[in-house]
């Protein structure tokens, strides 16, 4: 055989046909953070021409896990424990939202200090999220490791705080209705006086590493932009809202919990862009510390359960109930319908990230494929919470 | 200038990583094994039983009402009940568990079992090395390696346990007047829950 290697490849190739699939020249990659410390196990199967991005379909459902089903067959305590896994970075978020909507099915009362306890342990988790969110961000960027462990650094303190008050770091199943399970002692609110006030540093040399450097410039302003009409109309919520300019926070607008007692202010972006979603979250995190400081002076002694509700064969009235918070990644609700008996008749979750992931392709149309994962990473996702 | 940014953010580098010699606060990684940061006292992992006195058996608290097993919400408590009663660590005759068991490869450390025993009988454990070769029967845990005596438990969670102690004390001193006047037997069947089987 003495072809030549493109006569070989000529004569090898089979014809060219033109599937639906392929459309034309386009190449299509299955790409996506497939590593569960990552992001969670997601798929995009992308449509690239050359490296910019023309199509972009993301694939849920690798970690479905039937959560609204079991909250279906499961008492109304034995569902808090799950919540805890639907976005395992704020469980006690999603303990509170869960809580809320009970409540509100059942009409319990909660404890002053219960409610002050919650604010600070949701403040707590912002701080937490919202600070392994800009590391994680900048490792997708390529800034391997290193400011992902100072970001962990510091959300290992604040979840040290939590360890010690309910048991756990992560699944910390605290909230339970008209209430929290047990009383913080005075040990823990110094001590977590003591990381609050000690967080404001970190701010500021975390600032220091990201808000100039030209390289995180060049990458994330103009990228990803999100305009407020479509932010609006896909009901995307949280930071990634505020970060185009729509001033919509549910602790204002609800103003549940006891969130009107507090003097803060709401950060609002004005691109709505990667970078003023990443500073979004940043000045999100002070205003979070002001909350803290402020909760810290304030908080009552007092009991912190209703010690009328019971904790076996707990059964709300009839009716239907939506329970929403602001949780650090944007509006979590539950809305739950009671038919009078121990288990809800549906239990439904609103999950922040799976709705603000639905504008991925919006986001990522035109810009290449290594964009797609810093826009990806800040819509700040938790794959617990998308497939539920 | 272009290029300030990036020095600065390296001056941040270079900080923490000279500081990570000098400041406790900058190095928090612990040496596991060699090495152990304390638990908290309210740390939790599984559950076991709690058996008053010397003797796990004759002192086990665990009347086997069930209820734990019916509000687990992973379903991973298994019991199977007595058919005779033998006095419990306070001389009354109660059912025990006849088998208990706990897969722990299905437990997820809730603490609602702990929560809805009205017995106090069951309680949060804190060990956390447990990992074995198999995956099935070394996982289920059952009553012989779940009881654990009272001590024990004072030893992991001292502030909960002497809370609880005192609760017991005063309940049993409340119903010792009650119980005396009236028919013993009384007293009791008043006391027991309804069996959730
Ligand atoms: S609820 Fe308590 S007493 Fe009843 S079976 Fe469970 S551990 Fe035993
Ligand atoms: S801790 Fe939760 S999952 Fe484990 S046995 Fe108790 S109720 Fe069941």
């Amino acid at each position: 055989m003495s072809l030549g290697f493109q006569e070989l490849e000529a004569a090898e190739r089979p014809p060219t046909i033109m599937t639906s699939r392929l459309e034309g020249e386009l190449l299509e990659v299955s790409m996506g953070p497939q590593h569960p410390s990552t992001h969670g196990v997601f798929r995009m199967n992308v449509a690239l021409d050359g490296e910019i991005v023309r199509k972009l379909k993301p694939v849920f459902g690798y970690l479905h896990r039937n959560h609204e089903k079991i909250g279906e067959n499961t008492s109304y305590l034995g569902s808090m424990p799950y919540t805890d896994r639907l976005d395992y970075f704020c469980s006690m978020t999603n303990n509170w939202a869960y809580a809320l909507s009970v409540e509100k099915l059942a009409g319990i009362e909660v404890p002053e200090r219960a409610e002050y306890l919650r604010v600070i342990l949701a403040e707590l988790t912002r701080l937490q999220n919202h600070a392994s969110l800009l590391g994680f961000l900048l490792s997708d960027m390529g800034a391997w490791g290193t400011p992902l462990m100072y970001a962990f650094r510091e959300r290992e303190k604040i979840l040290d705080l939590f360890e010690s008050l309910s048991g756990s770091r992560m699944m910390c199943d605290y909230m339970r209705f008209g209430g929290c399970r047990v009383d913080a002692s005075p040990e823990w609110l110094a001590r977590a006086k003591e990381v609050v006030n000690r967080f404001p540093k970190f701010l500021d040399e975390f600032e220091n590493l990201i808000v100039e450097n030209e390289i995180l410039i060049a990458r994330t302003q103009n990228v990803g932009k999100l305009s407020p009409g479509l932010a609006i109309s896909a009901g995307i919520t949280g930071p990634m809202l505020r970060a185009c300019g729509v001033n919509y926070d549910i602790r204002k607008v609800d103003g549940y919990g006891y969130y009107p007692r507090f003097k803060f202010r709401i950060p609002l972006g004005e691109h709505g862009d990667t970078y003023d979603r990443l500073m979004m979250r940043a000045l999100e995190m002070r205003e979070s510390i002001a909350i803290l400081n402020q909760a810290f002076e304030q908080i009552p002694a007092g009991p912190v359960m209703n010690p009328k509700v019971k904790i076996r064969a707990f059964k709300p009235p009839v009716g239907e109930a939506y329970g929403r918070i602001e949780a650090p990644k944007g509006e979590l609700g539950f809305y739950l319908i009671s038919d009078g008996s121990s288990n809800p008749y549906r239990y439904r979750v609103r999950p922040p990230s799976f709705i603000n992931l639905t504008i991925l392709e919006d986001l990522c149309l035109g810009h290449t494929v290594a964009d797609v994962m810093v826009i990806l990473g800040s819509v700040d996702i938790v794959m617990g919470e998308v497939d539920r | 200038m272009i290029g300030t940014g990036i020095l600065k953010g390296m001056a941040v580098t270079a900080r923490n990583f000279v500081g990570s010699y000098f400041e406790k606060e900058r190095l928090i990684t612990v040496q596991y094994p060699e090495e152990r940061s304390p638990l908290p006292e309210n740390y939790r992992n599984f559950p076991f039983l709690i058996y008053d006195t010397e003797d796990a058996e004759a002192g086990l608290r665990c009347v086997a009402c069930k209820i734990c097993e019916k509000e687990c919400p992973p379903q991973c408590i298994y019991i199977v009940k007595s058919e005779d009663k033998k006095p419990d660590y306070m001389g009354k005759p109660q059912f025990y568990p006849k088998i208990f068991d706990i897969d722990i490869s299905v437990c997820m450390s809730c603490q609602i079992c702990v929560e809805v025993c009205p017995f106090e009988a069951i309680k949060m454990d804190k060990v956390f090395e447990l990992s074995t070769r198999e995956r099935f029967d070394a996982l289920r845990q059952g009553k012989d390696e779940l009881s654990k005596s009272n001590t024990y438990y004072h030893s992991i969670h001292p502030i909960e346990a002497a809370e609880v102690d005192a609760k017991l004390a005063e309940a049993a001193a409340k119903k010792k007047p009650a119980a005396a006047p009236a028919a013993p037997t009384a007293g009791t069947s008043k006391s027991t829950p309804p069996s959730g089987s």
